[in-house]
């Protein structure tokens, strides 16, 4: 199968994550749009690997996957600080800070 | 087949370090007693950024005599500008945490449990045992790790490495204020959706150079510019991703939405402290990555790059402008000094490196020390009792007569943000603007001249504000008052404001340092 395929598909996930992060209202999904966009990245990256024949593209989608969880963890201890005093998770009532 | 890489561990001195002292302030929040906990973490923390900054000394030392030289497997690269950067990284991070750990009244600036629901009886109960969070200290020292790695990295994965290691920790420290605590925790939110968004760009920048080059390294993809044809494509969407990622970090217009919001929610020394070293980090990892990797399609990036630093501008000082709020104001001043800073960039001139340099030490300065003069302005309602920092510009009325210090202190500061000769902010915004001519970049200079004359309109008008009206109380007998520091807000202060004169009024040491590290770069 051509490795266009591949780049498209990951291109594509990258619309729909970047689309999730400006679209939707709920942070929860937000934060899941980002998750999709670097997998997105990491899916091209993979890609480019088998198309170059080395590793180094392998071996970068495994240190995304390590920051990916590091950042899921702190994102949703901010998600859960803010659902906790709010009773919710929509990015719309978070508008205290306005010009 | 993998081959283990020879770590040169000397030259890595600084970064580990400040590593350690961040595990090892882990370990104190463990195993030390409440008491003495939050000594124990000050001293950690200042220790290893004295510690730190001598082992960056030691270093220009050797690069001086031995040239540059790639750590690591070429993940790093220790030269001139990369060491520079890394000491005005590591003298802003200690006076801003002079910042982070004074009590004016015993209290920090911090939530004393940000798990704790704001306003509940338990977030009231952990005030009255005078609870602190000091993992501020650990989360402070992870982040100056991150920004220390930031300017060095050679390749695009240690560079998007260290951009997380530095951010997340801001993330979290955006939300930990003790007061207006919703406005704080509003400011975690969007800083981290949004860093976390410009994060993914920065990455798909990188896997679109990596498939252009078939390396991440910076130095691999600039020789693979000229030789490879045919994926210009990859190449151009590539560095437009990874600049953007970067610029976001920067506060450039129109990736700036999250700098004002950020900074008036989170915790004024916090504020200072991102706002001078995120931006000296950022911005020396954009100059390597447009300096090393992109000359070869300067046509081709030119106008992005043009629009940006026209728009940072303009836009920067117009909004500033409008501002009624403190933070804000400097937020928006903030995102105008990065459209100065970009002028160096587009510059690709040799000049600009030094110019940089100077420039953000002169902004990292009065930045640092302006956040922490906001920090002991404060509001007391009818009884007496402290609210909160004075945000609204009109209670900084006055202020010159009741505090004279403070304010010259103050219009100190916004005059070296103005670029009013004698101050360290005319050097810097000299340097960067004689190497913009230098590049040719004329009308960018001419909008920029124009963009700090309007800017001078607001700082000046500050400075009229506090020492030429009179001071005023607020309908519910509320007025602002001036705290008394612990002393090392003040200690901070001192430096900055000195060094801003010593910077403005004998500025030939300092270009003449920054003039050698514009050498190796290229």
């Amino acid at each position: 199968m051509s490795i266009l395929n591949y780049l498209v598909l990951s291109g594509i996930l990258f619309a729909i994550g970047g689309t999730a992060v400006l679209v939707r209202r709920n942070a929860i999904v937000a934060f899941m749009g980002v998750e999709l966009m670097l997998n997105a990245a990491n899916l091209t990256l993979v890609t480019f690997a088998r198309m170059h024949g080395d590793l180094t593209g392998q071996v970068i989608a495994f240190f995304v996957m390590v920051v990916a969880a590091a950042e899921v963890v702190i994102g949703l201890a901010i998600i859960v600080s803010i659902f906790r005093t709010r009773g919710s998770a929509s990015l719309d009532d978070a508008s205290l800070l306005k010009s | 087949m993998f081959v283990a890489p020879h770590i040169e561990w000397a030259a890595l001195s600084p970064v580990l370090i400040l590593l350690g002292a961040a595990v090892i302030g882990v370990l104190v929040e463990a195993f030390v007693p409440r008491g003495s906990r939050r000594l124990v973490q000050v001293v950690v923390a200042a220790l290893a950024l004295g510690g730190a900054l001598v082992a960056v000394t030691w270093r220009w030392t050797v690069v001086q005599q031995d040239g540059p030289s790639s750590l690591v497997a070429g993940a790093l690269r220790e030269d001139a500008p990369a060491l520079l950067f890394q000491a005005i990284l590591l003298i802003l991070a200690l006076l801003a945490l002079l910042v982070i750990a004074d009590r004016a009244r015993g209290e920090d600036a911090f939530t004393p449990t940000a798990s704790a629901i704001p306003g509940s009886e338990y977030e009231g109960q952990a005030r009255r045992a005078g609870l602190a969070q000091t993992e501020v200290f650990p989360l402070t020292m992870f982040a100056v790790t991150g920004m220390l790695v930031f300017p060095a990295a050679a390749d695009l994965l240690t560079m998007f490495i260290a951009l997380e290691v530095l951010s997340l920790p801001l993330y979290l420290l955006a939300g930990m204020a003790r007061r207006r605590r919703l406005v704080s925790q509003e400011a975690s939110l969007k800083y981290f959706l949004l860093g976390a968004f410009s994060s993914a760009f920065f990455l798909m920048g990188l896997a679109l150079l990596y498939g252009y080059a078939g390396s991440v390294h910076l130095a691999d993809i600039a020789t693979a510019v000229p030789l490879v044809s045919g994926m210009d494509g990859l190449l151009l969407a590539g560095s437009a991703l990874v600049i953007i990622g970067l610029l976001f970090k920067v506060g450039a217009v129109p990736f700036h939405s999250w700098t004002p919001d950020v900074y008036q929610g989170a915790p004024t020394p916090i504020t200072g402290f991102m706002a001078a070293c995120t931006k000296v980090a950022a911005f020396a990892a954009l100059l390597r990555f447009v300096y090393v990797v992109t000359p070869g399609l300067g046509w081709d990036l030119a106008p992005f790059l043009w629009i940006v630093a026209i728009l940072t501008m303009v836009v920067g000082t117009v909004l500033a402008i409008v501002q009624t709020d403190m933070k804000r104001t400097l937020a928006y001043s903030s995102v105008a000094h990065a459209g100065f800073l970009l002028l160096g960039i587009i510059a690709l001139d040799e000049r600009g490196i030094s110019g940089i340099l100077v420039y953000l030490l002169a902004y990292g300065l009065a930045t640092v020390g302006a956040f922490a003069l906001v920090t002991l302005v404060r509001t007391k309602d009818a009884e007496g009792n402290l609210v909160g920092e004075a945000g609204h510009l009109s209670e900084w009325a006055g202020l010159g007569r009741r505090s004279p210090v403070l304010a010259v202190c103050f219009a100190l500061f916004l005059l070296s943000f103005a670029g009013i000769p004698l101050t360290a902010g005319f050097t810097g915004k000299f340097a960067v603007f004689g190497a913009a001519v230098a590049g040719g970049d004329w009308p960018l200079v001419v909008i920029a001249v124009l963009a700090s004359a309007a800017a001078a309109f607001f700082y000046v008008r500050i400075i009229v504000l506090m020492f030429f009206t009179e001071p005023a109380t607020g309908e519910d007998g509320s007025a602002t008052t001036v705290v008394r520091s612990e002393g090392l807000t003040a200690v901070a202060v001192v430096v900055c404001a000195v060094g801003t004169v010593l910077v403005g009024v004998v500025p030939t040491a300092v270009l003449a340092v920054a003039a050698q590290a514009s050498k190796f770069l290229l």
